[in-house]
């Protein structure tokens, strides 16, 4: 299953957030969308996955999702959004319970999820004991809980420490690796987005358009820290950015 | 800089900690036992009246006479019967209502005026109201004490509804959950601190409202043992019956502690 933007507008009242985004989400492929804060990087991963609605123009869906895919589009957050109420396992069975599955079947499915995400010895564990890294681990066993034909990732890493960051986008990789999920990942991290894209979508500032789209060939499993050519990319990224950063910086907000 | 290799200066004066109260075991125990040795001691002396305070031995007799009599079970039951039927209806209602108004726009607009409304109003005036809806009987204090207790709760529990963190809700959403699912799973769950902690103020006030039904028309119960004993000018069965309804306060905030316990083990 692949997405489409067909050209998507957006506006809280007057201010105008988004405008004629036009963008393809190839399946089995990571893109990445970057641009200054306060662009409507965020704004647009909700439009996607429908927690709202673009003011004009569509998100389309072309192809069927996967036929057991519980939840073909499926968000990874910032916050993580772990119920602190619940354990490791049961916050990962949360979005299963909705299912009727087959008897067993749940079970399978977190104790599959949870060795996937290197969990399986957490299980009993509640949110407020974990590391950050560790809940934002729970949070992508609960994504592949549902068997997602798209995740869209809402910068993911950026509520963690730096090694930490360096450690999960290790997974990440090796979990794309063995079985090549489709993902949006929004993130303000141009070191991310040439770690982990296939293509790096540059948004300008508000209202932001597609400024350009930078594709990186090279296999994610053969992309490493202090890579040069990563690190080309990474400044030809800065230097689309810079200015828009800056001027982006300098507005009053809801001015 | 002196060059002797010493070090020099004075130590940076500490001016952090504070605003950090720990728990202190016993304390709250030792109050009590000093007052209560002082009262002892001034009312045998005779250094404070006997008019004024009672004995606290002579309280304790009292007490000791209550329960070999059986009259303290003959006026605990029907209080607290009348606490726990009055408190679950108003506080199981105050739930449901406060759940609606945080939920439902409509509710909320309709019913919040009304809830502020009826919420400043003292209940016990209305008891000869409720005496010609309810019966002169139990069913006008159980009204009493349900309407004394629904008002808080309403405000406790839709104010925490309020404050259920948004992200966890859109993150309900965002896997397809039910909405049912969401008001079981994520909103109650998440409301409950500020629900039990609600639930803490309003049962002090069913207590407050049992004993002012109980004084206004009852043959048993603590408030009807209360008003005999103040009438007579009997201060010994009159703190008695004090006695026994600080022990009921206290007796409730344990038992809501425990609940708390148990269902906020996930909490920091």
């Amino acid at each position: 299953m692949k997405l489409r933007l067909d050209s998507v507008s957006h506006r809280y009242g007057a201010v105008e957030v988004l405008h004629g985004i036009e963008l393809d989400i190839p399946a089995g492929r990571i893109v990445c969308i970057v641009g200054p804060s306060g662009c409507g990087k965020s704004t647009l991963l909700r439009l996607i996955g429908g927690l709202e609605q673009p003011t004009e123009g569509r998100v389309v869906q072309i192809g069927d999702p996967p036929p057991d895919s519980l939840n073909p589009l499926t968000y990874i957050f910032q916050d993580f959004a772990l119920l602190p109420w619940r354990s490791v396992e049961r916050n990962v069975g949360l979005v299963l319970e909705d299912h009727a599955l087959p008897a067993g079947r749940a079970e399978a499915i977190i104790a599959d999820v949870l060795g996937r995400t290197k969990l399986s010895d957490f299980r009993a564990a509640l949110p407020k004991q974990l590391s950050g890294g560790m809940k934002q681990r729970v949070a992508i066993a609960r994504a592949l809980a549902v068997n997602p034909a798209v995740m869209l990732m809402d910068e993911p890493l950026s509520s963690l420490d730096s090694q930490t960051r360096e450690l999960l986008m290790d997974d990440l990789v090796a979990l794309w690796d063995r079985t090549p999920f489709t993902a949006v990942y929004v993130t303000h991290n141009l070191a991310e987005a040439v770690r982990l894209g296939h293509a790096i979508v540059v948004l300008s500032r508000r209202p932001a358009t597609v400024r350009e789209v930078v594709a990186i060939e090279r296999p994610l499993t053969e992309r490493g820290l202090g890579d040069p050519e990563l690190e080309a990319h990474q400044r030809h990224l800065w230097t689309l950015m810079r200015e828009e950063a800056r001027a982006a910086d300098a507005e009053l907000i809801n001015a | 800089m002196p060059d002797d290799g010493r070090m020099e200066g004075r130590t940076v004066p500490f001016r952090g900690g504070g605003f950090a109260p720990r728990p202190v075991r016993l304390v709250g125990a030792l109050v009590f036992v000093l007052l209560i040795v002082i009262a002892e001691i001034g009312t045998r002396t005779g250094f404070i009246s006997r008019l004024t305070l009672p004995v606290p031995s002579d309280v304790l007799a009292v007490f000791g006479d209550l329960y070999r009599t059986g009259l303290l079970w003959k006026h605990l039951v029907p209080s607290l019967t009348r606490l726990v039927v009055g408190a679950l209806i108003g506080a199981s209602a105050g739930i449901s209502v406060g759940i609606l108004i945080g939920l439902f726009s409509y509710i909320r607009a309709g019913l919040v005026p009304l809830v502020a409304a009826l919420f400043p109003i003292p209940k016990i005036a209305l008891l000869p109201l409720f005496v010609i809806w309810f019966g002169i009987d139990e069913g006008s204090k159980y009204a009493l004490i349900a309407l004394g207790t629904f008002t808080p709760t309403v405000v406790a529990t839709y104010g925490a509804v309020d404050n259920v963190d948004r992200t966890l809700i859109r993150m309900g959403q965002s896997f397809g959950l039910s909405w049912l699912s969401i008001v079981r799973k994520i909103v109650l769950p998440g409301a409950m601190p500020g629900i039990l902690s609600g639930l803490r103020i309003s049962l002090a006030i069913a207590i407050i409202l049992l004993v002012a039904a109980e004084m206004l028309g009852a043959e048993f119960g603590v408030g009807a043992y209360i008003l005999e004993a103040g009438s007579l000018y009997d201060l010994d069965r009159l703190f008695a019956g004090v006695v026994i309804l600080s022990l009921l306060g206290v007796g409730v905030s344990f038992l809501v502690g425990r609940v708390e316990r148990r269902l906020l083990r996930w909490r920091v």
